[in-house]
């Protein structure tokens, strides 16, 4: 039956979906890509090189391009304690964060059966309303003649006598704000983890701790570092809580920002001060992500 | 004790669950006060005034218009935009693509107050005028990332035998695109253009860079902030709130009995 | 396609090929496959099966060569223009669209107004016609399987593949769709190519069985022909069970006899492959006799023979199976009938297995006599004998 034919190459009939290299690739990345590139990565140009402007010699408030490096050690000297104070304030609510809602995404992956998307929407939920005056309610909660500022005050854990307009308020908020984005993460790799695989750690007599300190929290890892990731990067940069919530002396980097662009107009140390801390949470999250070991979460 | 002690999980989730709801129902809560000051953040006294006349006070239902206008422009683009970015992704092979990768990742890594400001830079040096314009195009900026994480999600977990039936079926590639692939994908571009929408309309500190003279319904709230945020803007996020809540809640019980019946079967 | 007059064409491969990078998938593979034909792909996974079946059905590339469905060359022509369907595995069926729709699917898609009749019909011949209107996701996996089938054939295509149809399914349902599907053919009377790593489900169905290897097909034919007679140690071995000796050839003329571990055999010339002086000697375990060895003078002399103890006995109602060690560390297979109550050999036995000539095939020397069986399969006899030789 072997016909002594002359072999046909194949031409170009259609090939498999997922192998596709052609023409239609580049023109579905194009307008969304660009789009990224002119408002995304060349204002981090743009942020760059104002940060390098010099003032126009008697016109205030006027800048042209330059070279001055000197803005950032003015922005740094007169903003490193609110620099300082960002990166602390974050770190205390993520670690709060994680601590609260560890418990609650362990009980929706382990626990919930029927009613684990019925309670993945309460999680998401609370973004549903205003982020402003979810922020602003926390006055009313901590209120200085409120009920939780009178039971810690009884207790003698305020050492200012009042939560509202101390750094402990404006904590506190950030924790709220972004519990959402730590919850979520640590709920998809928590979920991942094959049941039977707690219950064989407590067949072979383990503790309940043991078993969550050798298999539970180990398996959880990638959640944890991604919940961490969103819960910190935005808490950095904000300044909505510290502004709402605390006093002038509470204030974090993003007011320092958004003052110096906005009423200031001090485009220079505003943008140089931005830069920073663009560039100290990349630095952050990228050895993070290398020390975890985590590098699929993106 | 013994009881306590097994229930501990459920007990501590559920506190967790109340917290984060507790500056939600004081919202909802003052939407029925009726303030002594200009500061609606005691209760006085019990009033449907706000309810009653949503729009008493002057720019609450203009900037709520407004916000909501900007959310479904900037949501329709943003989708259409990412969508295609996330075909090309699984479907296509082309040269740079971590860095394109890194280019979608990176807004997501960046604090809000970096892009807003950096934006800014851009605007001032070209001199281009602040306003609805500028706010869009942040919008869209920043909700492109969420849109391609979410239908990338969607299209990779799409079984590729399905595509190739619809070719074996006589489909061409418009017609399996059509018949196929689009109907499949579609509820991950509209989850993805609902979170799209609700990341447009709650934001502030992106929008605030870029407004200038403009007032989105977060800036009005935060102009109001310094002044006494009236009643009306408790009612007005309560609505929403309820809205949302009430939609994401019914699609899912309607899957959830879809769900169900094909289980019965 | 979907005339009347519906003409059938033989399926041609001309020298297919194709490479993924450096390794041939499929190997200058040329066969024909007669039209209206069941035809069957037999292999491990990883033969090569499945790429052919995707170049036929267009969605897959050939590196080279070409396929003809009669005079016409399909071999560039884009899958969704090609007179073949293909019986995906674990089915690719629409999840969106309900039964109805899914089998309507193709005729819609070439423009076809009147889909109802048809769709009905060959709903009913796949017994579907009540649940027409349901989702695949509420069918059982066997409904789904015959609406896959339903699907394909509604399009009356000249071929239609099927890639492992029935793998999904367990193994009662399997029997039961093994003989639907086989009915189905019949009726139809339509090409089908059927891609399976199951030696009984292609013996059982088709009517030509081509066992793949490597890229390769190593013997084609009919499956009682291919069973009876293995050309090579992959398709003695892959396709059922059998007894192979390492031997070498004293005599050759119309009888070849062979030696080996001072045993003598003799098979047919016809019956052995062999082309030099090494050769396998091979038969199917329920080709022999197994006596104790007290009766040994009741083996006909002109049988092959061996002598060994029976290390192990499973009884399994109709058939018992012995595993007999020779006196040179080769476990023999052998199935009996169990034809007579009682008086059956335990284990320890001494006992003689013997067979006919013309039940012994004889096998090239030079390749390896345990190709066709998986590496798992090899590590546990090898652990079972090392337990059993103590």
């Amino acid at each position: 039956m072997a016909h002594a034919i002359p072999t046909v190459v194949s031409g170009s009939a259609a090939p498999p979906p997922a192998q596709r290299r052609s023409r239609t690739g580049y023109i579905l990345l194009f307008p969304g890509i660009a789009w990224l590139l002119v408002f995304f990565a060349i204002p981090l140009v743009t942020l760059f090189a104002t940060s390098l402007q010099v003032p126009v010699p008697g016109k205030p408030g006027y800048f042209e391009p330059g070279l001055q490096f000197s803005n950032y050690a003015t922005a740094m000297s007169e903003y490193w304690p609110q620099f300082v104070r960002s990166l602390v304030y974050a770190g205390i609510a993520t670690a709060l964060a994680l601590v609260i809602a560890y418990p609650l995404a362990y009980f929706i992956a382990m626990k919930a059966g029927a009613w684990r998307s019925f309670l993945l929407v309460l999680v998401v939920a609370p973004m549903f309303a205003s982020f402003l005056l979810r922020t602003y309610a926390w006055k009313t909660i901590l209120a200085d003649d409120g009920w939780i500022t009178s039971t810690l005050n009884s207790l003698h854990l305020l050492p200012d006598h009042r939560v509202l307009n101390t750094g402990i308020a404006v904590v506190a908020g950030l924790t709220y704000n972004f519990l959402p984005f730590m919850i979520l993460p640590l709920y998809a790799s928590l979920s991942k983890i094959d049941p039977r695989l707690i219950e064989a750690g407590g067949d072979l007599y383990a503790s309940p701790i043991w078993t969550f300190a050798k298999v539970t929290w180990p398996l959880s890892l990638p959640g944890v570092v991604a919940g961490t990731l969103l819960t910190f990067i935005p808490a950095t940069g904000d300044y909505i809580n510290a502004q709402l919530l605390g006093s002038t002396k509470d204030h974090m980097i993003g007011n320092a920002i958004q003052i110096n662009f906005i009423q200031f107009r001090d485009y220079p140390v505003a943008s140089a001060l931005s830069f920073v801390l663009m560039a100290a949470i990349l630095i952050l999250v990228f050895s993070y992500i290398r020390k975890s070991g985590t590098e699929e979460i993106v | 004790m013994r009881w306590l002690r097994r229930n501990i999980i459920a007990i501590i989730a559920i506190a967790v669950l109340v917290y984060l709801f507790i500056p939600i129902a004081v919202v909802a809560f003052l939407s029925f006060n009726n303030p002594a000051s200009k500061f609606n953040i005691r209760w006085n006294e019990f009033s449907l005034d706000a309810w009653t006349n949503l729009c008493g006070v002057p720019g609450v239902c203009s900037s709520f218009a407004t916000s909501i206008g900007i959310g479904i422009i900037a949501t329709i683009i943003a989708t259409v935009l990412g969508a295609m970015i996330s075909f090309a992704l699984v479907r296509y092979r082309f040269r740079g693509r971590s860095t394109t990768n890194l280019l979608i990742f990176l807004p997501m890594a960046t604090p809000e107050v970096v892009m807003g400001s950096s934006l800014l830079a851009l605007f001032l040096n070209m001199r281009f005028p602040l306003g609805q314009v500028t706010v869009i195009i942040a919008h869209i900026m920043f909700i492109i990332s969420f849109v391609v994480v979410t239908v990338k999600a969607r299209l990779q977990g799409l079984d590729p035998r399905l595509e190739e039936a619809a070719r074996d079926l006589y489909a061409g590639p418009r017609a399996t695109f059509r018949y196929v692939t689009f109907p499949l994908v579609l509820p991950g571009i509209l989850g993805a253009a609902l979170l799209g929408f609700s990341l447009s309309f709650d934001d502030f500190i992106i929008s605030y860079f870029n407004a200038g003279t403009l007032v989105t319904f977060p800036i009005y709230i935060w102009g109001a902030a310094q002044r006494g945020i009236p009643v009306q803007v408790n009612a007005l996020a309560t609505l929403v709130f309820v809205l949302a809540l009430l939609v994401v809640l019914v699609a899912q019980f309607v899957s959830y009995r879809k769900r169900k019946s094909v289980q019965a079967h | 396609m979907s005339t009347a007059e519906h003409r059938v064409d033989d399926l041609h491969l001309r020298h297919l090929t194709k490479r993924f990078g450096e390794t041939a998938a499929v190997d200058d593979l040329t066969l024909t496959i007669a039209a209206g034909s069941f035809f069957a792909l037999l292999g491990a996974s990883g033969c090569g099966k499945t790429t052919t079946l995707r170049m036929i059905a267009g969605l897959e590339d050939p590196t080279s060569g070409s396929i003809h469905i009669g005079d016409l060359d399909v071999t560039n022509v884009p899958p969704h223009k090609r007179p073949v369907n293909t019986v995906f595995q674990s089915y690719a069926l629409f999840p969106h669209l309900d039964i109805f729709e899914n089998v309507a699917f193709g005729m819609r898609r070439r423009g076809l107004k009147d889909v109802n009749g048809p769709v009905m019909s060959m709903l009913e011949l796949v017994e579907l016609a009540p649940l027409a209107r349901r989702k695949p996701a509420q069918l059982s996996g066997g409904q789904q399987q015959r609406v896959a089938v339903a699907r394909a054939l509604i399009n009356r295509p000249d071929v239609l593949l099927l890639d492992e149809p029935l793998g999904a399914l367990d193994l009662k349902l399997r029997r039961q769709m093994q003989i639907e599907l086989k009915r189905i053919q019949t009726e139809v009377g339509t090409t089908f190519v059927h891609v399976t790593h199951d030696q009984e489900e292609a013996m059982t169905m088709a009517d030509t069985v081509a066992v793949m290897n490597s890229g390769r097909i190593e013997q084609l034919g009919h499956p009682a022909d291919i069973y009876e007679l293995p050309r090579t140690a992959f398709v003695a071995n892959f396709l059922g069970q059998a007894n192979l000796v390492e031997a070498e050839i004293v005599s050759a003329s119309a009888e070849v006899v062979a030696q080996a571990h001072g045993n003598t055999f003799t098979l047919p010339g016809d019956r052995n492959f062999a082309k030099h002086k090494q050769v396998i000697v091979g038969v199917r375990p329920e080709k022999l006799t197994v006596l104790d060895h007290f009766n040994a003078h009741l083996v006909p002399d002109s049988n092959n023979r061996v002598t060994g103890r029976v290390t192990d006995v499973s009884y399994a109602g109709v058939s018992t199976q012995y595993v007999v060690r020779t006196p040179w560390e080769q476990d023999f297979i052998a199935f009996e009938q169990n034809m007579v109550v009682g008086d059956r050999c335990e284990v320890g036995d001494e006992v003689v297995l013997h067979w006919s000539p013309s039940h012994t095939f004889g096998l090239d020397g030079t390749q390896d006599v345990n190709a066709g069986i998986s590496a798992e399969a090899l590590e546990e006899t090898r652990a079972a004998s090392s337990l059993g030789g103590e």
